[in-house]
């Protein structure tokens, strides 16, 4: 019974090194431990923190490996705890039972919710956010689904009350160009830097033509 | 030379940058959502009053006069905050104050007004929250000054301060007296 446990744990544990949350020990460390005859027992994941000269059953545990022992019981811990966290952790999405009449409106319904913005909580979607109002407002664009309106009408009704903010995509319009366009004069400005850069370089070297420069590989 | 001082340019610029940057967050609150609503007609409502249920008070019955609605609730620890506030510094303002409880039970909110006195000359009760959707509320409490045409002309988002009320709200209730005052002059 014990012998199961401490390999659900060690399986755990590899799996935790697997995704880089401790860092892995020579697989070396294991076999040392396997070949001592020590595989099984509750201590053989503490061994690979020892010294690979000592066997832990004929020396008295020196301060290094009481040390890898305590951080393996912290590794233990962690390794049944995080589970823990997760199961108690609640749904990513908060639902609503509203009562749609199938999947397609569905869909539709949690489309249009991820394009929209909490108020409440400024960095998640209406489909995401579990407040008070986000409920609301859901049931608000459920309703609207529900006489007929369309996506852009819904979108327009929540536009006029909260602003183009409530919207996560920003509209296409004069007042936004500068926050849609300036990425791309920001990359033009960095392609003319570079540009300027490269020719007074090439003009340097001596008789370079910038042409030549720019169409060779020398960067 | 002018090279050689082309970073430094750039640093100071970006320096200046983050420090208005820094300036402009301390200064406002980034949180808070403009409303498209200012300068536009107050959305209608009709919604039963919180003390006779069955009496409803409409959007229309306040045309004529400038008021007040602050949107509160009993839920709401930011609203007890204001609360001194409403009744020490607005009401002597002699504006008509017009409480709508937002999504909130009436008998919490009467238990409420019972425990820290009542700041309002009407409270109306919007149970499900659907007219402050219309207006755009998102948190309580928040103020609408709303002008005598029904037009909205100033939103407070959170709690009044001496302060906001000095710097915000005062002068808007006296552009809209001044206003008035030049259409009796016509």
């Amino acid at each position: 019974m014990r012998m199961v446990s401490v390999r659900a744990i060690r399986g755990r544990l590899l799996s935790l090194f697997a995704s880089g949350l401790v860092a892995p020990s020579p697989p070396s460390a294991l076999s040392m431990g396997e070949r001592a005859g020590v595989r099984g027992k509750w201590w053989a994941v503490t061994h690979r923190f020892s010294s690979a000269t000592r066997h832990p059953l004929t020396q008295p545990s020196p301060p290094s490996y009481r040390w890898g022992r305590g951080l393996s019981l912290a590794a233990c811990f962690f390794a049944v705890a995080m589970p823990l966290v997760f199961l108690c952790a609640p749904p990513a999405h908060a639902i609503d039972p509203l009562p749609f009449k199938d999947r397609a409106e569905e869909v539709r319904f949690q489309k249009l919710a991820k394009q929209l913005r909490c108020l409440v909580c400024q960095n998640q979607d209406l489909a995401d956010s579990d407040a008070d109002l986000a409920k609301d407002l859901r049931k608000q664009v459920y309703d609207m689904m529900q006489s007929g309106k369309s996506d852009d009408e819904i979108k327009d009704y929540l536009v006029a009350r909260y602003n183009d903010f409530v919207l996560y995509d920003p509209p296409f319009k004069p007042g936004t160009w500068l926050l849609w366009f300036s990425p791309f004069a920001f990359v033009l400005i960095g392609v003319f830097v570079v540009a300027r850069i490269l020719r007074s370089r090439a003009q340097q070297a001596g008789g370079v033509r910038p042409a030549d420069t720019e169409s060779g590989d020398d960067w | 030379m002018v090279n050689r001082l082309l970073p430094l340019a750039i640093f100071l610029a970006l320096v200046g940058l983050l420090g208005f940057g820094i300036y402009w967050n301390t200064h406002h609150e980034m949180t808070e959502v403009p409303s498209p609503l200012i300068g536009k007609p107050a959305p209608p409502f009709t919604l039963p009053l919180l003390y006779e249920p069955e009496k409803t008070l409409s959007g229309k019955d306040l045309l004529g006069k400038p008021y007040l609605l602050n949107v509160f609730g009993s839920w709401c620890p930011t609203c007890q905050y204001e609360h001194p506030i409403l009744t020490g510094q607005i009401k002597p303002l002699g504006i008509k104050l017009i409480g709508l409880d937002w999504k909130d039970e009436p008998d919490d909110a009467k238990r409420w007004i019972a425990q820290f006195g009542n700041p309002y000359d009407v409270v109306i009760t919007d149970r499900d929250g659907r007219s402050g959707i219309d207006f755009g509320v998102y948190m309580a409490p928040e103020t609408f000054l709303i002008d005598a045409e029904g037009i909205v002309r100033y939103k407070r988002i959170g709690m009044f301060t001496p302060e906001n009320i000095r710097d915000e709200l005062l002068p808007k209730i006296a552009e809209l007296t001044s206003a008035k005052a030049k259409q009796v002059a016509r």
